[in-house]
């Protein structure tokens, strides 16, 4: 039995593959994120994507718009003002300026300040840090990626088979097979998929679009980097395909200064997600929660989890995706029964006309 | 720092992950602040109140280290009768010069050092002291002096014999000294000039005071953006007093770390870039006062220090040997002759100027593209469009390389492209994948690169173009019999190796090798023997050449030890063999001082060295910062100097008296402890005193570098906006590596300015739209992101707006893929006296919606500006304000929002 179209599985396995290695995976633990980008900028470097566009968002920082063809690591950067801060945080000690004991008091009294032991100045660190909190702003990062769903639904409708699942489980596009017929891209429940368009194509392999550099060490890149790459054909992230082959980690990951982005066996990271989210609960940081982590969950669980700081929604993602094939076989199952009931009338009507 | 260097920053998420405490104090809010446990916006150029405001509420509630500050710094010590602080004298300390804006420090000089120095040196120290007292190098004239001492403590006299007050209650000691001179810096009056609350600040004090002593220590981390102020020494000045009163220096995770390393920064200090330094901190000589290595000598130590620094004939000598080999001899001083002599205060800004005044022929420019990254980027241009010859080493061919037909100037046709004589040539250059070499990084480490691929098509490593250079200059003098190209031909100059293409290739190697130093063999100490192994081998005698003294020991036993790459997990915590840390491979410097005065660790949570009593050495987890058998309790001889002068409890080795110091009585320019003095640029009056900017900062009173008004002045109000500069993660400083790269140029893509809401309201600034940015110097556009990360602060009960520039964008350059104006052509020049550091991190500003005039209007457009806030060339410029009769404010105060 194979290729079922919703609920827990190992995909690999379930896609035909024999010995497969353990589902390979990231986690995006978000609370660590620096934006830096280092990600988005390794992903190019490695994949030789073009540069994709050079106009200020005034979206924060983010300039990079979303995930598309020649974008397939996107750091989104949300700006978030007190109230909304306030809101979402509802377990956060809120300063009613009553009378309390403690550090706060402590100026006006010399005297408490000496701590002697290493206890107490422990003890004390803890309820300063508790006390102050945290600024009534945030700024939140995280890098989004293709989630490599346990059911995809870009692989589910591709017609040429470009679209396959790996033996990591992840899911790659073969750009000399794809046809360009973009079926996958509203298949996609996240929009990551998408088609390269014309005007993004014409670069040199450093990316460069039209621009021709009159430094020397420039017109020193081989001529065969130059390519007009991929124009029309279905992109998205591999996880780095090659570099797992070859049994190196994907180029986000490695580039990752803080490890935000962690590569690894997917059951593992599952495992690693839910104990920092419990360790970041335990620290006074109840709104962190796991985003495709759950393989019960309508896409059957991500191969790219993420730890977030806030409701999917705010950082762009869909609050409870489903695979958009998940009705495929109930679809086929009414329409069969459906096709049987007419044949069934017809059958009956002519059966009837005997009698 | 995650903004900056975001590599570091993950072992600041790693402290975090174990329970470290961050708090972030900046101006704006960054991707440092998003991660950090509090975020503490204050007035760009106000930090000194802050600093201030710790030291106060520190010893207020006297929650110092007391043992380490008693036993380890200058606490205790007696300062002269005739000190005179900033309160006293209206804003100076005592000894200042208004003629001249300098001080004359010798009153800050310890109780007795005068009596001493005249009773050691005899008449030379009584001449001295007869055209101001001359046992200090800042009563020189010139000014170039301040940065000498960036890596050593100051010569004082005497300073191995002073008087003590342990007790800390003598009213002259340094203790109560610093306890008055900060009594004004109360959370009062942070509030009202920093604009940071009370409680925010207080959990500040707080959290730093409660995280140190002996079970715990805090550490000062700083971008070199805190130096850019017009009192930038005296920040970290700030933060040292901090650091010395809890007791946070040579231990285990405190210090100050200030976040250098790109591109080796710190290497380019250490064997220096700069014009006032030589290799290892030693001075540049001075012409007319350093005739030989005696006079030479006697500025960097006194015969009655303690400490290393008075080894410091061994050390240059050395290095002469290095340089001139067997021509230097004891005959002749060893070439000490050959060496430049500084005329006078050659900074990177003054040659600058002195290129618009047309003084200067011809300038290089490694890696370096002052059109954009320089302040007053107008200036810049002007400057190099007055050269004969300008040669570029850089990978792209950047602004300062096509300044002459396309930079800004051209559109305003205050340049032609016809009639500029500058003579460009572009080289393109190496990266460091492409070259074998090494950087330095904040930590003083050394660390090996290996050469990866060739270099493309013609470029070539720095070391190549001046190995090249050199040999060639070296040919054509030859047949020179004059004595001025005998330092030139006597160098030695043998690194070249055969290269892969058949031209001589120099070998960064053998650079390493001499920076190291060796022996020299035979009589006449011309044979190369083995490599040294410190620099405590170096000799005074010409038997032992080196390069530079702090690095020697980095080949010690003939291995390259910079190239160590020992994995963290292999090794002790404190990872010695990976790469390689001046001196001798010290982790932590001045590290005794994480034991107590008896040599036992503070504590065993931070144990780091200590005296072991049974083998009669220090020992621990780091390479010891101290005479390795000296006992804890050892006392010289009072009087002894040099490194035998040292007490068993002295830590800090390379100061005069072996102590940290509170109170610096040598040594700064412009004062003793950090004052707070307004920037050059604010639209806030200084509440201190009448004195309102540093009263010693340099100003170049010129009609191209005009100031706007400040403080109280008329016309402030026409720049009524703080803006202050930095970079982004995305970009690298003026732009040469990124702007020239697709994948990091459409990651910040356009020039932008930062403003709050509120400000955006006020002036009608839409998100995603254009403004203008005007100061006297000139306007500039920019894109504008409206956003919370900015807020207004409230100052002196006004509403203070802060505008935020990142720098990365210039005009012109071949081939960039993303352009825009540059924030620092919005600079004015105004320096730090002791480092002469731009003040670019604090000026003030209007701004307008939309793009700014182009061509001839824009001039137009900055001159009237110019005009109606009435700036001359002396506005801003006047160093001594004396207590003025008119104190109108040119602005009224909206209201007092605290109190």
């Amino acid at each position: 039995m194979s290729n079922r179209l919703f609920g827990p599985l190992d995909p690999a396995p379930d896609a035909g593959w024999q010995d497969a290695p353990a589902r390979k995976g990231f986690l995006t633990d978000t609370s660590i994120c620096i934006g830096c980008k280092a990600c988005e900028v390794a992903c190019k470097e490695w994949n030789a994507i073009p540069e994709d566009g050079l106009s200020l968002l005034g979206s924060s920082y983010d300039n990079t718009g979303s995930l598309g063809a020649s974008t397939w690591r996107h750091v989104a950067f949300i700006e978030q003002p007190m109230a909304s801060t306030r809101a979402t945080r509802p377990s956060v000690p809120v300063d009613l300026g009553m009378p309390s004991v403690g550090l706060r008091d402590a100026p006006q009294d010399p005297t408490s300040e000496q701590a002697t032991s290493a206890q107490a100045t422990d003890a004390q660190a803890t309820d300063a840090q508790a006390t102050t909190g945290k600024a009534d702003f945030r700024w939140l990062m995280s890098s989004d990626v293709c989630k490599h769903c346990t059911h995809a639904a870009c692989l589910d409708v591709c017609p040429t088979g470009s679209l396959f699942r790996t033996e990591f489980g992840t899911v790659v596009v073969q750009d000399d097979i794809c046809n360009g017929c973009g079926y996958c891209v509203p298949a996609c429940p996240f929009g990551v998929i998408e088609r390269r368009t014309d005007d993004a194509a014409r670069v040199d392999g450093s990316g460069l679009r039209t621009i021709v550099n009159k430094v020397k060490r420039v017109d020193k890149v081989p001529e065969k980097r130059v390519r007009d790459k991929n124009v029309g054909i279905a992109q998205k992230c591999t996880l780095c395909y090659d570099r797992l082959s070859a049994g190196n980690t994907p180029a986000c990951a490695q580039a990752c200064p803080t490890q935000s982005i962690q590569f690894g066996d997917v059951d593992e990271l599952r495992e690693r997600a839910q104990v920092r989210m419990e360790q970041l609960h335990a620290q006074g940081v109840p709104e962190a929660r796991l985003y495709g982590a759950d393989p019960g969950d309508g896409i059957g669980g991500a191969g790219a989890m993420f730890l977030l700081l806030d409701e999917p929604e705010v950082y762009g993602l869909p609050p409870d995706p489903v695979v958009t094939t998940k009705d495929l076989a109930a679809m086929w199952r009414k329409a069969g029964l459906a096709a049987l009931a007419m044949l069934g009338g017809a059958a009956v009507s002519f059966l009837g006309g005997r009698s | 720092m995650a903004e900056c260097h975001p590599v570091g920053f993950q072992w600041v998420m790693e402290a975090k992950a174990r329970g470290a405490r961050i708090i972030h104090i900046d101006p704006r809010f960054t991707r440092t602040s998003a991660l950090a446990d509090q975020h503490v916006p204050l007035r760009a150029g106000s930090d000194i109140v802050f600093l201030g405001g710790i030291v106060n509420y520190i010893l207020t509630n006297e929650s110092y280290f007391r043992d380490y500050v008693v036993a380890y710094t200058n606490a205790a010590t007696l300062v002269s009768d005739d000190f005179q602080d900033v309160d006293d004298l209206d804003g100076v300390f005592s000894g200042y010069d208004p003629e001249t804006g300098t001080y004359d420090s010798t009153s800050w000089a310890y109780k007795g050092a005068a009596e001493q120095a005249a009773a050691a040196n005899g008449e030379a120290a009584a001449s001295d002291s007869d055209d101001g007292g001359g046992d200090d190098i800042e009563s020189d004239e010139s000014q170039a002096s301040g940065h000498e001492l960036g890596g050593r403590g100051a010569s004082h006299e005497g300073a191995a014999q002073v008087h003590r007050d342990e007790t800390l209650e003598n009213p002259h000691c340094v203790f109560q000294v610093l306890k008055r001179h900060y009594t004004r810096y109360t959370p009062e009056m942070v509030e009202r000039m920093c604009g940071v609350s009370q409680d925010d600040f207080l959990a500040v004090c707080e959290a730093v005071t409660v995280n140190s002593g002996r079970e715990r220590t805090t550490a000062w981390v700083y971008s070199v953006g805190w130096t850019q102020h017009s009192v930038g020494v005296q920040y970290i000045r700030g933060a040292a007093i901090i650091q010395l009163l809890l007791g946070n220096m040579g231990r285990p995770g405190g210090g100050i770390l200030a976040l250098r390393g790109h591109a080796s920064i710190q290497g380019s200090t250490d064997i220096p870039t700069l014009f006032n330094i030589l290799p290892g901190y030693l001075p540049m000589p001075k012409a007319a006062e350093h005739d030989s290595l005696k006079e030479y000598l006697s500025t960097i130590s006194s015969d009655t220090q303690k400490g290393f620094w008075t080894e410091a004939r061994a050390y240059t000598v050395s290095l002469l040997k290095a340089w001139w080999g067997d021509a230097a001899t004891a005959d002749n001083e060893y070439c000490f002759d050959y060496l430049p002599r500084l005329s006078g205060d050659h900074g990177t800004y003054q040659t600058t100027m002195a290129m618009v005044d047309g003084l200067v022929e011809g300038y290089f420019l490694l890696g370096q593209n002052p059109a954009v990254g320089s302040a007053h980027g107008r200036m810049q241009r002007l400057g190099m469009s007055h050269l004969k010859w300008l040669v570029v080493r850089d990978f792209n061919l950047i602004e300062s390389a096509t300044f002459w037909k396309d930079g800004p100037e051209i559109a305003t046709g205050e340049l032609r492209t016809q009639d500029i004589g500058t003579e460009v040539f572009f080289f393109p250059a190496a990266s460091h994948v492409e070259k074998d070499g090494t950087f330095t990084q904040t930590q003083r480490m050394l660390q090996w690169h290996h050469q990866a691929v060739e270099p493309p098509g013609d470029a070539r490593s720095e070391l190549h173009f001046f190995y090249t250079l050199g040999k060639k200059i070296r040919q054509r003098l030859a047949a020179s019999a004059d004595e001025r190209d005998r330092p030139v031909l006597d160098l030695t100059w043998d690194y070249g190796v055969q290269g892969v293409d058949g031209g001589e290739e120099p070998s960064a190697d053998a650079v390493l090798r001499e920076i190291n130093g060796w022996h020299l063999t035979g009589e006449d100490h011309s044979g190369r023997g083995d490599l040294l192994s410190s620099f405590i081998e170096m000799k005074p005698d010409g038997s032992t050449a080196g390069g530079c003294w702090i690095y020697s020991g980095v080949y010690a036993g003939g291995v390259n030890h910079a190239a160590s790459r020992k994995p963290g997990q292999e090794q002790s915590w404190v990872a010695p063999e990976w790469g390689w840390a001046w001196p001798a491979n010290r982790r932590l410097l001045y590290n005794r001082a994480s034991a107590d005065p008896q040599g036992r660790p503070w504590s065993k949570r931070k144990a780091y060295v200590w005296w072991d009593e049974s083998s009669g050495k220090w020992t621990g987890h780091d390479v010891p910062d101290f005479p390795a058998t000296k006992d804890p309790a050892y006392r010289p001889e009072p009087g002894t100097a040099g490194p035998a002068g040292l007490a068993g409890d002295d830590p800090f080795i390379m100061q005069a008296d072996g102590k940290g110091w509170l109170f610096a009585p040598t040594g700064l320019l412009d004062g003793p402890m950090p004052a707070h003095y307004e920037p050059q640029e604010s639209p806030v009056r200084n509440p201190f005193y009448s004195q309102q900017a540093n009263p010693t900062r340099q100003v170049f009173k010129r009609k191209d570098n005009p100031s706007n008004p400040s403080g109280d002045r008329p016309g402030t109000d026409v720049f009524p906006f703080v803006f202050t500069t930095y970079r982004l993660t995305e970009h690298h400083t003026a732009g040469g590596m990124s702007r020239w790269s697709p994948y990091l140029a459409e990651l910040q893509p356009e020039f932008f300015c930062e403003v709050s809401p509120e400000l955006a309201r006020e002036r009608g600034l839409e998100n995603a739209g254009w403004a203008t940015i005007v100061t006297a110097r000139t306007a500039i556009e920019a894109r504008v992101l409206v956003t919370e990360r900015i807020r207004p602060l409230v100052i002196d009960g006004r509403q203070i707006h802060q505008i935020g520039l990142p720098y990365h964008w210039g005009v012109g350059g071949g081939g960039a893929i993303v352009s825009g104006d540059s924030a620092n052509d919005l600079l004015g020049l105004t320096l730090d006296p002791n480092v002469h550091i731009q003040e670019s991190k604090a000026s003030t500003c209007d701004i307008q919606p939309g793009r700014r005039p182009t061509g001839p209007a824009l001039l137009r457009f900055v001159e009237e500006y110019r005009s109606r806030a009435g700036i001359t060339v002396e506005t801003s410029n006047v160093l001594r304000n004396e207590p003025a009769s008119d104190n109108t404010p040119s602005s009224k105060p909206e209201g007092r929002a605290h109190e």
